[in-house]
């Protein structure tokens, strides 16, 4: 589980940031409207070592999914850097960057929409192997194609079939050999289980632990549900509005949260040995529209600890522990999940 | 390993069965849609076999026989089915003679300019950016001029004949299929496959040839099929002009011109062909909505 702090990172971003233009028409250059601008992430840095699992955490809209293809450069990241194995993958030419994808890879979350209905399972999963040129002809495609199609659980009598003739988890399956197939070092799990029934998501899951063990992975792992991220990751960093507010390992940010964004998430998750005893941290209002995000810190519209410098100041991250750093400016008044009446 | 999945899997027998054959019979299940496509089928034939089927030389004339009557009237023979014109020709026989100019001239157009809309508008809406800015523009531009006199003009520049009757109207009906397939990309191109293509490192020729158009090409070969009936009246339109095909070879737009003079004396020359031209548009109209109703999922229920 736990890693020498000190080993070279496999990955690391620094910095990173992805701001969308609406693009600004006629008429409102004429009436002098001026072009609106999400910051969909913002100056986002972290390093995730060889063989770690990172969980990536967040509410929906908090630009969870657009940091993990901002990284592998699906949405070209407005500014920072991303570097992989040495190499500053922001810097690559597209010819390079096409090199590097076979080393980095993505799950999506929708097994529906991710897999070409027109494509069979060998034509999707093989796909790889023609693209980067690693099978000499095409038998050699087909036989590496069976191989991975078996690892993760399939037939090879699944091969000639199309997507819609298998089940969701089936089809999860698919677009996990899919990335496998290339034998990336570096895979982007964005939601894989979330469109999953529930006795589903515990069988992709133990998959992808599975084939982290047997094929030496190191993933990023996006999720919304703590519990999956809490089951599998070994450090985690929470996002919200853009902005990573909280990382560390994930014994600690869990059992000792020290944003009060992160208190009130652990507080949400339901206790089955002591209900109702747990001090609920509720948030207020909603999150607020990353097109006009609050001054200061992001937070603190909703933040139960909100004072006057939070409005006006944009907190830093500080270290708080060990690997563990929170961006808040009560960080040292508030050591503890603040009591509150019973839900 | 993780075993197979617990969750079902969809039902084999009905799984086996493609998207496309599945379509096919709901096709088939409409009645009519299907009996369109057989007479659409039929005047096809027709056209191929001309040579077998036409009862007389479509150029044949025969001064005695000028204006004679179709062979249920008086003065009517059964050998001349449908009459002559004013030159003693068989009517029937320009007629069978004449589909092969206008299915001829309507496959060609539409193949021509559905080629061309699937690249400019897979090119537009995948790569967006400036080429979709020029590509729109000009599509906006052809849009603006009335089709008919955009085609006359073209016909007047480059003078009368048959690949001269296919480019005029190609010049203008790329559009159509064009927007579709823009539309249909800008859609497509948002879908994850899409973006786990370009995540593998797949070039965008790839994307937009592999990924993006086998799943847009149903719309495309309804509409395209739609269109094939406009330019069928429109290559009539400009025969009946007189900018089409140079006599005398048989087109159903020049013989309704032919037969304008005689209209009061000689109903029938005029009329045959322009009951075959509404029968093949309206057959082309029908099955293509039929087409339509088989292959968008959007209309099934």
């Amino acid at each position: 589980m736990s890693h020498a702090p000190d080993t070279a990172p496999l990955l690391s971003v620094e910095g990173l940031s992805k701001t969308y233009r609406s693009g600004r028409r006629l008429a409102d250059r004429l009436t002098g409207r001026p072009e609106t601008q999400v910051r969909a992430v913002n100056n986002v840095s972290f390093g995730i070592r060889p063989g770690e699992i990172m969980g990536l955490i967040g509410e929906s809209g908090c630009g969870k999914s657009t940091l993990g293809r901002a990284i592998l450069r699906l949405h070209e990241p407005t500014s920072g850097r991303v570097t992989f194995g040495g190499t500053d993958v922001t810097a690559l030419s597209d010819d390079e960057m096409k090199a590097m994808r076979r080393r980095m890879q993505i799950i999506f979350q929708d097994p529906y929409a991710s897999l070409n209905p027109r494509r069979t399972v060998a034509e999707i999963v093989g796909l790889p192997l023609s693209l980067h040129g690693l099978a000499k002809t095409p038998a050699e495609a087909r036989d590496i194609t069976a191989a991975i199609v078996e690892k993760v659980g399939l037939k090879t009598a699944h091969l000639d079939r199309y997507p819609h003739q298998f089940s969701g988890g089936q089809r999860q399956r698919i677009g996990i050999a899919r990335a496998l197939v290339s034998h990336p070092e570096f895979i982007v799990c964005d939601e894989p289980v979330s469109a999953l029934d529930v006795s589903i998501q515990a069988q992709i899951i133990q998959l992808l632990t599975d084939l982290k063990r047997e094929m030496g992975l190191t993933y990023l792992f996006i999720s919304h549900d703590i519990s999956v991220i809490g089951y599998l990751s070994d450090r985690v960093a929470v996002m919200y509005l853009g902005e990573v507010v909280e990382l560390g390992p994930v014994e600690t940010v869990l059992s000792n949260p020290r944003h009060p964004y992160t208190q009130s998430l652990m507080s949400a998750v339901p206790e089955v040995d002591r209900p109702g005893h747990k001090a609920r941290v509720r948030l207020t209002g909603d999150l607020p529209s990353p097109l006009a995000p609050p001054p200061g810190c992001k937070f603190h519209t909703r933040c139960p600890l909100a004072t006057e410098i939070c409005r006006h100041k944009a907190p830093v991250s500080e270290t708080v522990g060990a690997g563990h750093t929170a961006a808040c400016h009560r960080l040292h008044e508030n050591l503890s999940v603040p009591e509150a009446e019973p839900a | 390993m993780a075993a197979v999945d617990t969750d079902t899997p969809r039902d084999a027998a009905t799984a086996q069965e493609s998207i496309f054959r599945r379509n096919l019979h709901s096709f088939a299940a409409n009645r009519l849609a299907l009996g369109s496509a057989i007479v659409v089928l039929l005047f096809i034939l027709m056209a191929v076999f001309a040579p077998l089927v036409a009862p007389h030389d479509p150029a044949e004339t025969d001064l005695f026989r000028r204006l004679q009557p179709p062979a249920w009237m008086p003065g009517g023979e059964w050998s001349y089915l449908l009459g002559c014109d004013a030159l003693g020709r068989d009517i029937l026989s320009r007629i069978i003679y004449g589909a092969r100019i206008s299915i001829f001239i309507g496959a060609a157009v539409v193949l021509v300019a559905t080629t061309i809309g699937i690249i400019a508008g897979l090119a537009a809406g995948y790569l967006r950016g400036w080429v979709d800015t020029v590509i729109s523009r000009v599509v906006d531009i052809l849009l603006g001029f009335p089709y008919l006199i955009f085609a006359i003009g073209l016909m007047a520049m480059m003078g009368p004949g048959l690949i001269n009757i296919i480019l005029a109207l190609v010049y203008k009906e790329w559009v159509i299929p064009c927007r579709v397939v823009r539309g249909e990309t800008l859609a497509t191109r948002e879908l994850e496959y899409v973006e786990a293509a370009r995540a593998l490192g797949a070039p965008g020729r790839h994307i937009m040839l592999r990924e993006i158009l086998p799943n847009i090409l149903s719309p495309v070969i309804v509409v395209s099929t739609i269109r094939m009936a406009h330019v069928i009246i429109l290559e009539a339109s400009l025969s009946f002009l007189g900018l089409g095909v140079q006599p005398p070879t048989a087109s159903w737009g020049a013989m309704v011109a032919d037969g304008r003079a005689f209209i009061l004396q000689a109903w029938w020359v005029s009329t045959f062909p322009g009951v075959a031209i509404l029968l093949l548009v309206l057959a082309i109209n029908v099955a293509s909505q039929g087409l339509r109703d088989a292959f968008d999922p959007r209309f099934h229920e």
